[in-house]
């Protein structure tokens, strides 16, 4: 069962990455070609405080869009879960996902069209007399964050359901009914089922986040550059692949430790759980 | 037996609807604006709609959009699905079992290049095929991520006395263990199917000549966007709302079948 | 899938094609590929819009060929499409003149033989004295312009804007109005020229200099905006912008208080070319592709529809009076234009200049 998509992903996944990692230390030559002799400049221009500068600018962004897609996403998932008809269930399913539906930039787009200095919130505001001069909304970390949190909320809403829903009511009533306050019968009883469906949202929404190039580019104005802009920048406008390369390497290493420590989380969850 | 009436989180409810449809309303809005400009109203029109239907590449754009979604949403489902049951049925090991989650952890640009490099090591032309191959890498990993958090949650007792009964295993699968995780798996379509609509930068390096709707808008947007992408998405979303209420009348005569009453068509 | 079957395949295939095409006579061998006589289908590099929408089939009326059209978003990426794909996929490549210097020393364009393409004399003389490809030997001018500022003159108060330090540091009347393009080598302009270096250098310190006086300068900007810097002017969300002079006419058509000036410190000159790559089979029929593209009505329509000047004497002198008007920057003479510095092909110092560019977008 398991060969088929194995097999998959080692032709596709596995040598194309060992291509990219290996390319890392070669040298950049003009024109975009790849120069085979091995080097470490690469690693010391990444070095640069400047590129590692983004890479935690980046990491913090996608941190704070993660827990807020969380913290907005969570109760949305219970409304939606805990409804008795499943019509409803899905019909609410169905408006959570339908924006995703239109394409994500025409969406990030629709941003700049509210926040701009000439735009529809400004409009508003000014109209209603609450202000004088247009605010500056757009071309900041918050716009950014903002645009981050509306394309991956649904993809923080669909596992928190996922996972929620497969709560059987009646567990939870019993615990309840056993005299557990509703606290502790989320905290003992459905925390440890849902923590799956939490991280597998928190992934889903952190990993776009931090190697998003769009979002930084049209509601960033460019002045709030990603780790994305600036590798897609090596690879699509400067050509520079094996700089490129580094800085992917580089953006790994980082998620390779944030996967040990949700690997982590997750086994814990699993200890406390009732599969144990 | 009636559902917990909460008002506050009903009303999180509406306020998290505007949230996620004003932007799009204005589009829509938009949309009908005579200006050539986004941000400028200018009086009610059809003109983007009109320029719309005659726009060729667009249209072309969206059709080989979702020529790769349903490709590779369908390649997805198999090997995620298959994938999520080989890892909780028949293996114990945690390299494997975070293994599956990789794929969800290398961003867009570096699946996109890595592919690229590949391809043309290989020699495969860039086109349609290789931008299925592509969204199915990471859709294989969504499916399968998906449809494990369902299968975990599944009691397997069940299963195990539809085979003490002596019902046979593909049965059994079919009648007891399917139903069951079936909204894991239609969630993971659903997942990957959307992405794969708007994913623009794994298709950007790997669709060679061929041009996806994502890449399509790109280079609209590159050239000052008109109102002819609002058009477009209003267009979607009218078409996307009579997908899901299609699909919801196919599907709703077998609605009672479901395994556990209230399972619904999902 | 196996990879060796597929490769032997496609081996097979190109030497039974190559085969083939030698066998109907058609071998002509000089160090370029082996070409196709006739009417043929011609594969085109274009940015979007960047033609006129009857041109497939105009050409086609006039010459029999017909026009594939693969669109690029931008130069890097003609370059990747040319370098990624088999010699020969593609046999005509739009380019901007940095770029096709580049290809030119890198010796991956055809040589062109002028005697084909007599409609090189609607150029302006000018046109043939352009240091990327002196006498048009290897490619053709399409069109051309600079880089200067677009600003709103009845938004700025009594400032003027006429230098790019007024871009850099800005008046209370431009703070937090201003964008600047993020183009390699566009973002370092207005720093480059301000403090008197090359928009060419890729001398270490120079380029260190730059880059600071563009992190300054990034707080006080609205953004960077290569794409629709026109639009923020006519809303107003911008009044001074770092800008194309054909993009700056874009904002004109809509607000007429929308002007151009180049900066008194000087800009840049760049030229969008044809040229052929390395390996293409159709050589003869792309010179024809050239030399159609250099009638005049096909300049004309560049210089009223993308409101880009065009290096086509004819053409220009066509064009209604009327437009040069409402567009002054249209009607900015050749000499001026090559007063600038014309924008060059980096070569070994590219990837000290773009990581100079890097860092000013990371800082």
């Amino acid at each position: 069962m398991l060969a088929p998509a194995l097999v998959w992903w080692a032709i596709f996944l596995a040598l194309p990455m060992g291509l990219v990692l290996a390319t890392a230390f070669f040298k950049g030559g003009a024109y975009g070609a790849i120069i085979y002799e091995p080097t470490l400049r690469n690693l010391e221009r990444a070095l640069d405080p400047l590129y590692v500068g983004v890479l935690w600018h980046s990491v913090w962004l996608a941190m704070l869009t993660t827990a807020i897609c969380l913290v907005l996403g969570y109760p949305a998932a219970v409304y939606i879960a805990t409804r008795a008809s499943a019509r409803t269930r899905t019909l609410l399913l169905v408006l959570v996902i339908l924006p995703f539906w239109t394409n994500f930039l025409i969406r990030t787009y629709a941003w700049i069209v509210l926040l701009n200095r000439e735009g529809v919130v400004n409009g508003a505001l000014e109209g209603l007399g609450i202000v004088d001069e247009p605010l500056s909304l757009l071309y900041n970390d918050a716009a950014v964050v903002l645009g981050l949190v509306y394309g991956y909320l649904p993809l923080m809403i669909l596992p928190l359901y996922a996972a929620i829903e497969r709560i059987n009511p009646e567990v939870l009533e019993a615990a309840t009914d056993l005299g557990a306050r509703p606290l502790r019968a989320l905290r003992t009883v459905m925390l440890p089922l849902i923590i799956p469906g939490i991280v597998a949202g928190c992934v889903f929404v952190f990993v776009p986040s931090l190697g998003n190039i769009p979002v930084p580019e049209l509601l960033g104005g460019g002045r709030s550059e990603m780790i994305g802009n600036l590798i897609n920048r090596q690879f699509l406008t400067t050509r520079d692949w094996p700089f490129g390369s580094m800085l992917v390497l580089a953006l790994m290493v980082l998620l390779m430790a944030l996967l040990v420590l949700q690997s982590f989380v997750l086994r814990r969850s699993r200890q406390v759980g009732v599969d144990g | 037996m009636g559902e917990p009436r909460r008002p506050l989180l009903a009303a999180y409810m509406g306020a998290l609807f505007a949230f996620l449809y004003l932007p799009i309303a204005i589009l829509v809005v938009l949309s009908f604006n005579d200006s050539k400009l986004a941000t400028v109203w200018r009086g009610f029109s059809l003109r983007w709609y009109e320029e719309l239907f005659r726009d060729t590449e667009v249209l072309l754009s969206i059709r080989t959009t979702l020529v790769i979604a349903i490709a590779a949403t369908l390649l997805s489902i198999l090997f995620g699905t298959l994938l999520a049951f080989g890892i909780e049925r028949h293996t114990r090991s945690p390299a494997l079992e975070n293994g599956i989650y990789l794929p969800l952890l290398i961003p867009d640009v570096v699946t996109g290049i890595g592919l690229l490099s590949f391809f043309a090591t290989i020699s495969l032309p860039l086109g349609t095929t290789t931008v299925i191959i592509a969204h199915s890498v990471w859709g294989t990993a969504f499916a399968a991520a998906i449809v494990r958090t369902r299968l975990r949650g599944f009691d397997r007792s069940v299963e195990e006395a539809s085979l003490d009964l002596g019902v046979r295993e593909v049965p059994t699968f079919l009648r007891i263990t399917l139903p069951a995780i079936s909204p894991g798996i239609i969630a993971a379509a659903l997942v990957v199917f959307t992405l794969s609509i708007d994913e623009f930068i794994i298709a950007y390096f790997t669709a060679g000549q061929t041009v996806t709707f994502p890449i399509q808008v790109y280079s609209m947007i590159r050239f000052g966007v008109t109102p002819e992408i609002n058009a477009v998405a209003t267009v979607m979303l009218l078409f996307s709302m009579a997908l899901i209420v299609g699909a919801y009348l196919i599907a709703r005569p077998r609605g009672p079948r479901a395994a556990r009453p209230g399972e619904g068509p999902a | 899938m196996n990879q060796g079957i597929r490769r032997a395949l496609v081996a097979v295939v190109a030497a039974a094609t190559l085969a083939v095409v030698a066998a109907c006579g058609g071998g002509e061998e000089s160090g370029t590929a082996a070409q196709e006589a006739g009417p043929v289908t011609l594969s085109v590099l274009t940015f979007n819009d960047y033609i006129p929408e009857n041109l497939a089939e105009e050409f086609e009326k006039k010459t029999g060929n017909t026009l594939e059209i693969t669109y690029i978003t931008s130069n890097e990426d003609g370059i990747a499409k040319i370098e990624g794909a088999e010699p020969g996929t593609y046999d005509i490549a739009f380019l901007t003149s940095p770029f096709t210097q580049g290809l030119i020393a890198a010796d991956k364009v055809e040589a062109l033989d002028g005697s084909k393409i007599p409609n090189l004399a609607n150029l302006y003389p000018e046109a043939a004295e352009l240091a990327y490809d002196p006498g048009n030997a290897h490619s053709v001018p399409y069109s051309w312009g600079t880089t200067g500022i677009c600003w709103r003159q009845d938004l700025v108060g009594d400032t003027v804007v006429d230098s790019w330090s007024d871009l850099l540091t800005p008046d209370d009347n431009l703070k937090g109005k201003v964008t600047m393009l993020d183009e390699d080598r566009w973002l370092l302009e207005p720093a480059l020229k301000t403090l008197g270096f090359s928009l060419n250098t890729t001398d270490a310190d120079e380029l260190q200099q730059a880059v600071d006086l563009s992190i300054q300068a990034k707080s006080t900007l609205l953004g960077y905006d290569a794409e629709t810097f026109y639009s923020k002017l006519v809303s107003g969300e911008a009044v001074a912008v770092q800008g194309w002079d054909g993009w700056c006419n874009y904002g004109t058509a809509e607000e007429a208080n929308i002007q151009f000036v180049i900066p008194s410190e000087g800009s840049d000159l760049w030229v969008d070319t044809l040229v052929i790559p390395k390996g293409s089979t159709h050589i003869e029929q792309a010179h024809q592709f050239m030399d159609f593209i250099l009638e005049p009505q096909n300049g004309q329509w560049v210089a009223e529809n993308i409101l880009y000047k065009v290096p086509n004497k004819a053409a220009m002198e066509a064009l209604d009076p009327a437009l040069l008007e409402q567009f002054p920057n249209m009607a900015i003479p050749p000499a001026t234009l090559l007063e600038q510095e014309a924008l060059e092909d980096l070569g070994e110092g590219q990837s000290a200049f773009t990581d100079a560019a890097s860092k000013v977008k990371a800082g």
